[in-house]
């Protein structure tokens, strides 16, 4: 019997080759993978402007938004327009930006202002900014301040949020320990308070520049006479689809450096976070 | 009479209450200027809350009694509770103004001397509780309240720090209540060792043990059996 068993033994002990098993999860990354879909678009619209498949009515080829591009460069349209937008939307995020600050720490740090504001703004929230257009029309007129105050009302909701979320979810052992340690209210506020709120701050930041341009792009399609929507839009009057791919690249590019800038603001404010996530 | 108008802590028939519950039950304590006691006690025992009360940090709770604390208390918790904004030196000075040469000289006393800017976070949990020692000792407190101040930390580094706690109680001569639930710990630190039960004090014991106290002395050992008798532990 055991001289039966010893070659199933034996073949029990040697080592069956390791089967190498087919990785499960989506395998490493690609190089310059981010660029390869936008680089096939580009390639696609040109190959079809190219043979005759895109409709040069629907859309203009890239090289004729490249020429026009350089043409409004050159006459100076696109330099002018872009400066009033930016003016626009600068303005009514800095007003913005004050407002919802203000508003949080008001509301952040006492119960009565919570219980007066924090309702209505909250209520604001719930009603989209563009569609208080047509009541700030009938109040402002059709000027700036009508354009610049819708833009302010979609930049504070976001930074009142954010930052009053920052202000009531401060940890309350640093509440005990400034206590302890016999902090001023003003000292509290300055070393506790606002530093804590600061990461919630920034994140409302990047919420309100998304939304100034936003608000941006609609208020400058509504009876403007200058601005990169207005040259959209009466681009579009013209059928000039070229001049409109140019508005869009420029709202794009817009849109991804004010992120940016946003971010490198947020890293350099929050030193000491950065610590934590490389350690 | 006069032992009693010279401590430092008095508590005298301290009562405090959650939802009815007496979590202090009539306790009196005194501890005497630079005598470090350590309080010991099960979970629930009340010595959290005795530890707040003498900190000014029960508000909202119901009670009575007399406490008479000084004017300078610290606090050492049981996280280090250093604010992550803030460099390790802004972090010992907090609240207090032009005390950057004291705070250095505190964080070299903790054996932190050229870590002053660097962010809590690049601390390890030992150095942190290191730092929260500095931020105390840096007061010159003539009581030091500590929350199981070593509980977070590894077997090793707790040695450690049972070493800098003495070392450093022996320069500034802070009067102590050092809550623990460690037996050894409290014995090894302090001059008198307390047990708190059902909110009242059940067992004390005088620690006369000569230093490098150590468990191996029998006199440790009696000590021990005695107190982990109160807790209740029987071996």
């Amino acid at each position: 019997m055991s001289a039966t068993t010893l070659p199933g033994l034996r073949s029990r002990t040697t080592a069956a080759p390791v089967v190498r098993r087919r990785r499960l999860g989506p395998g490493k990354p690609i190089k310059f993978g981010a660029a390869i879909g936008p680089v096939l678009l580009l390639v696609i619209w040109s190959v079809g402007s190219a043979a005759g498949w895109i409709d040069q009515r629907n859309l203009s080829a890239p090289w004729t938004v490249v020429t026009t591009a350089g043409d409004l460069i050159a006459d100076g349209r696109l330099q002018s327009n872009l400066w009033t937008s930016a003016q626009r939307a600068l303005l009514g995020l800095a007003l913005g930006i004050v407002l919802g600050v203000v508003l949080a720490l008001i509301s952040g740090l006492s119960r009565l202002g919570e219980a007066v504001l924090d309702g209505p703004i909250q209520i604001k929230r719930a009603i989209p900014s563009l569609a208080l257009l047509p009541l700030l029309i009938l109040w402002l007129g059709i000027g700036e301040s009508m354009k610049v105050v819708t833009i302010l009302l979609g930049v504070f909701i976001p930074i009142y949020i954010h930052t009053h979320n920052g202000l009531r979810t401060i940890d309350s052992r640093y509440v005990e320990l400034a206590q302890t340690v016999g902090l001023s209210q003003w000292e509290f506020i300055r070393r506790v308070v606002l530093p804590g709120a600061l990461p919630g701050f920034l994140l409302g930041l990047r919420f309100a520049v998304t939304g100034a341009w936003l608000s941006l792009v609609v208020v400058e399609q509504i009876n403007s006479t200058s601005g990169i929507g207005y040259m959209m839009e009466l681009a579009r009057t013209y059928g000039q689809t070229d001049i409109i791919i140019v508005g869009l690249v420029v709202y794009g590019a817009l849109g991804l450096l004010s992120d940016a800038v946003v971010r490198l603001i947020q890293r350099r404010a929050l030193t000491w976070r950065r610590t934590l996530a490389a350690a | 009479m006069t032992v009693i108008t010279t401590a430092t802590v008095q508590v005298r028939d301290l009562v405090r209450r959650y939802d009815e519950r007496a979590v202090l039950d009539g306790l009196d304590l005194d501890i005497a200027p630079g005598e470090f006691v350590a309080l010991l006690g099960k979970s629930g025992s009340g010595k959290s809350t005795l530890l707040r009360a003498l900190a000014g940090l029960d508000y909202d709770v119901e009670g009575s009694g007399e406490l008479a604390v000084p004017q300078n208390v610290s606090v050492v918790f049981q996280d280090s509770r250093l604010l992550p904004w803030a460099r390790v030196l802004d972090n010992v000075v907090l609240g207090l103004s032009g005390a950057g040469d004291r705070g250095r000289k505190s964080l070299e006393e903790v054996g932190l001397a050229g870590r002053e800017q660097a962010w809590p976070n690049e601390l390890s949990g030992g150095e942190q509780q290191r730092v929260a020692l500095a931020r105390s000792l840096v007061r010159e407190p003539e009581l030091l309240l500590a929350d199981e101040p070593f509980g977070a930390l590894d077997a090793l580094t707790r040695l450690k720090m049972h070493v800098l706690l003495r070392k450093l109680c022996a320069t500034h001569q802070p009067a102590v209540l050092l809550v623990t639930h460690d037996v050894d710990e409290a014995i090894v630190l302090a001059d008198r060792v307390i047990v708190l039960d059902e909110g009242r004090i059940v067992a004390e014991e005088v620690v006369e043990l000569a230093a490098p106290r150590s468990s191996a002395d029998p006199g440790f050992a009696a000590i021990r059996s005695r107190l982990l008798d109160a807790l209740g532990v029987s071996l």
